[in-house]
């Protein structure tokens, strides 16, 4: 509590989506490059209107099955071919074909732990403290509103002039949020 | 001929939605929430509280039942010389089975774009795991002695041996393992949106802080649903064919020995449309108790159960094709082993497991091509109970059936289950209903952030954004 609260956006609430994409392409078009919205559910379009480039995920997701693949093939063939070479009922010490279902779960395993530690490493998360958390209008969020929050690093900042852009683009509740 | 339209006013066909809506009652995203995460907040009723502890002390009899067998050993069991899997083996292979349908909802319907899961994809997940973790435990106790499971994986070790990778029951520790991961891992990632949706709603401290933990600070920024989007994506895409893989290597249990009645190049799709049809059948059960329960019934409509109920006729079909081929290829093959096998199922001291089955998942879904009992919450409820009791009995009838009289007729044997293994069944299907009652009480039962998108004004009307990029 000691520390002095400095401003780090300035926030306005839409309850409507098509508002919201008006008014995010609006903050956009005028070369604000720091803002962020916050959806309970992903919006369709906002992303094009954001400009967010696609997502990296599928690069890592590939990256995970190929190791699973490469994981399960070494395993079934060191294992079985070289370090415990047994006889069983004269089948191969190792063949493709009866590893197929090994490698197959595997890929999978594989390819779903880097998906999902993939999507939290390119989130940033956990997190388990945000500067906006003690904004009850920011909480909202995840409930029925879209919060379209412009940041204070961003050049164009200005606390009078967001806050009167924000306000004439239909936002509800425009707001200093301070941390 | 022209088609004669009917007198109507103006009012009443602006009211006639062209679509059946998915979420009934115009609710509001707030409605939603308030639906949802309101279950976590208010106390119980004694409804619930007595429900949990009658499934409790079933869950504590089974666990009791599983101790004697352990610390005895499994000569408790009814099992005997040419019958070596029995009531174990069947519930293993039936609670797999009820697994399949949470991912397959989540997973497949994910990908053909079926918006109607959503109010149900939740609970099937959660099924789904409670379901597999159930099916983990027979082959466990069958071990004989648990203790040593982790010889199962391989690790090196002092024995410096390595586990048998030509063996199908190694390529089912592989499966069952990978499916019980992939499906916790699907379920918790749709279930962190949902998380923060309660952090933000709960009020007592406790609460508060497990969901803020478990929700892992998501606060729905654009980046993120991202992110999010692409990775639920991938991960439906590979749960697809791993739905199919699991009950597929299952059926490799059987028909890689050479056992008549077991060695049939069906299996794995038999297999699978069987576990899908025994899977929603189990959704539809507990669907339909939780939504009378919880009061769910706009957001779980008739349509919902009306589609259900069309899978079920569908893979109950396909099931049904699979007991007549199973006949024709026994009859083709000229081999006598094969044909007395399956005349033996019919016919012999088996037979009324072998008709109960074939009523339940054959009859008894046909009732389903009427749109009435379709949309009937009764007839649901019993037809999908009763499809149940007909899939333990198609496990049984597999297992038990091809086992008990083999090659040799000196060795012929009849098999009955003992207190212990019927005890251990209870005791599974009262762990099941703990667990699932557990979640539904504090685990949000329905994807609230999934159907709040499909509300009719959710989305844009046009994408603005599209001119821009």
């Amino acid at each position: 509590m000691a520390a002095k609260a400095r401003p780090v956006a300035i926030m306005g609430n839409f309850k409507d989506p098509d508002t919201l994409l008006q008014a995010v392409r609006e903050v956009r078009t005028r070369g604000y490059r720091f803002f962020e919205v916050y959806t309970p559910y992903p919006v369709h379009g906002l992303e094009q209107t954001m400009g967010l480039r696609r997502s990296k995920l599928p690069y890592i997701s590939f990256a995970g099955g190929v190791l699973g693949l490469a994981t399960a093939l070494l395993l079934q063939w060191w294992t079985g071919a070289v370090d415990y070479r047994l006889n069983i009922g004269g089948k191969p010490f190792f063949a493709w074909e009866f590893s197929v279902p090994v490698d197959f779960e595997l890929t999978v395993l594989f390819t779903a732990f880097a998906t999902v530690f993939g999507f939290l490493a390119l989130c940033r998360l956990p997190r388990w403290y945000s500067d906006y958390q003690h904004d009850p209008g920011f909480r909202a969020a995840t409930d029925d509103t879209f919060v379209l929050a412009v940041e204070s690093r961003d050049p164009l900042f200005s606390l009078e002039q967001t806050r009167a852009l924000l306000e004439q683009l239909g936002a509800e509740d425009v707001r200093l949020v301070e941390a | 001929m022209a088609h004669i339209a009917e007198p109507v006013t103006a009012a009443r066909l602006d009211q006639e939605p062209f679509r059946e809506p998915l979420v009934l009652g115009d609710l509001t995203p707030h409605d939603i929430t308030e639906k949802i995460a309101s279950i976590v907040e208010r106390p119980a009723s004694w409804k619930y509280w007595l429900t949990l502890s009658i499934t409790g002390l079933a869950a504590a009899w089974g666990i009791f039942a599983i101790g004697y067998t352990i610390a005895t050993g499994i000569g408790v069991w009814g099992l005997n010389n040419p019958v070596a899997w029995g009531w174990d083996i069947t519930n293993f292979v039936w609670w797999i089975g009820i697994g399949h349908a949470g991912t397959l909802i989540s997973a497949i319907l994910h990908l053909f774009r079926q918006r109607w899961r959503t109010a149900i994809n939740r609970s099937a997940e959660a099924m789904t795991i409670f379901a597999v973790l159930c099916a983990g435990l027979f082959p466990l106790i069958h071990l004989g002695r648990p203790w040593f499971a982790y010889w199962l994986i391989p690790y090196p070790n002092q024995m410096q041996m390595w586990v048998n990778f030509r063996s199908p029951l190694v390529w089912d520790v592989f499966a069952v393992t990978t499916y019980l991961t992939v499906s916790i891992l699907f379920w918790y990632l749709g279930l962190i949106p949902d998380l923060a949706t309660v952090r933000n709603y709960v009020r007592r401290r406790l609460p508060k802080a497990l969901y803020t933990f478990f929700s892992l600070g998501w606060v729905g920024a654009a980046r993120h649903w991202q992110h999010y989007e692409i990775a639920y994506l991938i991960l439906a895409a590979i749960s697809t064919p791993l739905v199919l893989s699991v009950h597929s290597v299952v059926s490799f249990d059987f028909s890689v020995s050479i056992l008549p009645g077991w060695h049939t190049t069906i299996f794995p799709p038999y297999f699978v449309a069987g576990a899908i049809f025994s899977g929603f059948a189990m959704v539809l059960t507990l669907v339909l108790i939780a939504r009378w329960v919880l009061n769910l019934q706009d957001i779980i409509t008739l349509k919902h159960i009306d589609n259900m109920n069309r899978i079920l006729l569908a893979t109950g079909m396909m099931v049904g094709y699979a007991y007549l081929m199973e006949f024709f290829v026994a009859m083709y093959s000229g081999n006598e082993y094969e044909r007395y096998v399956f005349l033996n199922r019919a016919f012999g001291p088996y037979g009324w497991a072998y008709w109960t089955m074939v009523f339940c998942n054959v009859a008894v879904p046909q009732l389903f091509w009427s749109r009435r009992l379709r949309r009937n919450v009764v007839v649901t409820f019993i037809a999908s109970i009763l499809v149940n009791v007909g899939m333990w009995f198609e496990r049984f009838v597999i297992i038990v059936t091809s086992l008990h009289r083999d090659f040799l007729p000196a060795s012929w044997d009849y098999y009955a289950p003992t207190w212990v293994e019927v005890s251990i069944y209870i005791g599974t299907l009262g762990i099941f209903f703990t667990l699932f009652l557990l979640f539904a009480k504090y685990i949000p039962i329905i994807a609230i952030s999934e159907v709040k998108a499909i509300l009719p004004h959710a989305q844009p009307k046009h994408h603005v954004g599209a001119e821009v990029a």
